[in-house]
């Protein structure tokens, strides 16, 4: 059998797609995490609680309804997004003014009730959910075995990363939301409804979340702290692409899923601290991220 | 308000915070009118565009736009009455190429000027038009950010300091272009320090100081009044 390094290659392919699983969901979550950042102002820290929701719903509409998971692909996110607009008309919109600390501290507080309830109703423990029937079975690439599953959500990932980015770079609503963003007044005083476009992006946002939300729950159990746990390393990532950067924030998810991936392999006692070593090296020498502009 | 006055502003009072800035601004501006707005540094004549446009804090009074009262509404609502706004900092995007900059804003009503003859107006536009918009000239962003508003159909133009530090072939090329837009029969309230500039294009002239009109000048009456206006403008 190959081996590289003496590890046989079908384990260090499986852990890099494993990494990859797992930098697709950094990369949507922290895309959302940029984009409600340059818009809003806001460090949204509810956006794990709101992945964790898309997993939940996904698991509850099965369980109470019947429905399965495309249709969930769907719901969810929407359901989500729909919560994300009822947040911003409630309770955001009266912190932009204020200083980040003020939409930080509400945002946590939120996620914190939002995983309290679900842990009321449903306890800590988690739910399994069950891959769906075409996705089940693995690829033979020869050189390995591809899961279906997996294999689907980096497809499906970098499918919605390409969306988004094609709608914030070349079309007239992304147009919009980037002057909103660099100049959010004079925007406004150029006749477009900004407050509005607000409200579309962190439904959208969160609603990313949701969707990201979705695809995990087949991967993991379903529970009320499986956003809380990954959050974390989201908001690292964030930091190393640099803050409102949409392609510093995919090429960085994807790039420290791999790395963990292969941290994993080599030397399985940091894989859980690589991120945030890789995160002081880069803050080092780039304090503005490796994709951030600096002010 | 008789049918050709466009804009009306009666007893206009804008706060920044807790700082009053505009203390009882009153004017009109009818159609097809270029009126100036002149004054000291300091005098509150961005203030009085940026109070118009709902871009100040706490504003009282009333601000009459094409017959509709617009002292309540938001910055965009403003727009959609008619009017375009050319801010002193030009704020052209660094996120948007320049063809991006010029087609941002949304068209609020019929007969703007099309892109091409926006571009055949601007031509420096045209070549320019996929570099990025802060990567232009100062001449050419201040051109980018007046052409920007022509598109969209608005009747009123609220131009601040459109001539400030550019080069007098720059600054001759857009008083041609105002010149232009008067016959196209657009109304224009330009904001002034440039008196040369702004002498033969405008109208009227009205003397900020402290937050408030403090002298009005017409066209014809310049050349006697002149003294007065050299006086209250400190030039
Ligand atoms: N954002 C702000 N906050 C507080 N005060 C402000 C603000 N902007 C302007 N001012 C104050 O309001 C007054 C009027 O300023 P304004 O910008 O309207 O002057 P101006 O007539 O346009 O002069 P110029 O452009 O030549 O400086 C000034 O005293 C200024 O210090
Ligand atoms: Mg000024």
């Amino acid at each position: 059998m190959t081996e590289i390094f003496g590890v046989p290659l079908q384990a260090l392919m499986g852990q890099l797609v494993l990494g990859l699983v797992n930098g697709s969901f950094y990369a949507v979550l922290s895309l959302g995490l940029a984009v409600i950042f340059g818009m809003l102002n806001i460090i949204n820290f509810t956006h794990g609680a709101l992945y964790m929701m898309g997993a939940m719903f996904t698991w509850m509409l099965l369980e109470y309804t019947g429905v399965g998971y495309w249709w969930s692909l769907l719901l969810a996110p929407v359901g989500v997004g729909l919560i994300g607009i009822l947040i911003e008309r409630v309770l955001l919109r009266h912190v932009y003014k204020l200083d980040h600390l003020y939409g930080l501290l509400l945002t946590f507080g939120l996620a914190l009730m939002i995983e309290g309830l679900f842990r009321h109703l449903y306890g800590a423990a988690g739910q399994p959910y069950a891959v769906p029937s075409q996705l089940t079975g693995a690829l033979d690439l020869g050189f390995m075995f591809l899961p279906k599953y997996r294999a689907w959500v980096i497809v499906a990932s970098l499918a919605v990363c390409l969306f988004t980015w094609y709608m914030i770079e070349k079309t007239r609503l992304g147009a919009y939301l980037r002057a909103a963003t660099e100049n959010a007044k004079l925007t406004q005083a150029l006749g477009i409804n900004v407050p509005l476009m607000v409200l579309l992006t962190y439904g959208f946002s969160v609603g990313l979340a949701g969707l990201a939300g979705v695809l995990a729950a087949p991967t993991t159990q379903v529970g009320p702290l499986m956003g809380s746990n990954l959050l974390i390393v989201v908001f690292a990532v964030v930091v190393i692409g640099g803050m409102g950067s949409i392609l510093g924030s995919v090429v960085t998810g994807l790039g420290l899923g791999l790395v963990e991936g292969l941290t994993k392999v080599f030397y399985a006692e940091a894989a859980s601290t690589v991120v945030f070593i890789a995160m002081a090296i880069v803050l080092m020498f780039r304090p503005a991220g490796l994709f951030g502009r600096e002010k | 308000m008789s049918p050709t006055e466009y804009l009306r502003v009666s007893d206009l009072h804008a706060f920044y915070g807790e700082s009053h800035i505009l203390h009882g601004i009153d004017f009109t501006v009818r159609r097809g009118e270029c009126v100036t707005l002149l004054g000291r540094n300091g005098a509150g004549r961005t203030t009085t565009l940026r109070a118009i446009m709902g871009l100040t804090g706490k504003r009282t009074g009333s601000i009459m736009l094409n017959g509709r009262e617009a002292i309540n509404l938001p910055p965009h609502r403003i727009t959609q009455l008619g009017v375009g706004y050319c801010p002193e900092e030009r704020g052209i995007y660094a996120g948007l190429s320049t063809e991006e900059n010029l087609l941002l804003p949304p068209v609020v009503g019929s007969g703007g000027m099309s892109v091409d003859e926006i571009y055949a107006m601007f031509p420096n536009l045209w070549e320019r038009r996929h570099s990025q918009g802060t990567k232009l000239s100062g001449g050419e962003q201040q051109m980018l950010a007046l052409a920007r508003i022509l598109r969209t159909g608005a009747r009123l133009l609220l131009l601040d300091e459109i001539s400030e530090g550019l080069a007098p072939v720059i600054v001759q090329k857009l008083a041609d272009v105002i010149r232009e837009l008067k016959q196209r029969d657009y109304t224009v309230l330009l904001v002034e320090q440039n008196f040369r500039f702004a002498a033969p294009l405008a109208d009227r002239m009205l003397v900020v100081e402290h937050g408030q009109i403090v002298a009005e000048i017409a066209q014809h009456e310049l050349r006697q009044r002149k003294d007065m206006l050299q006086e209250l403008l400190g030039v």
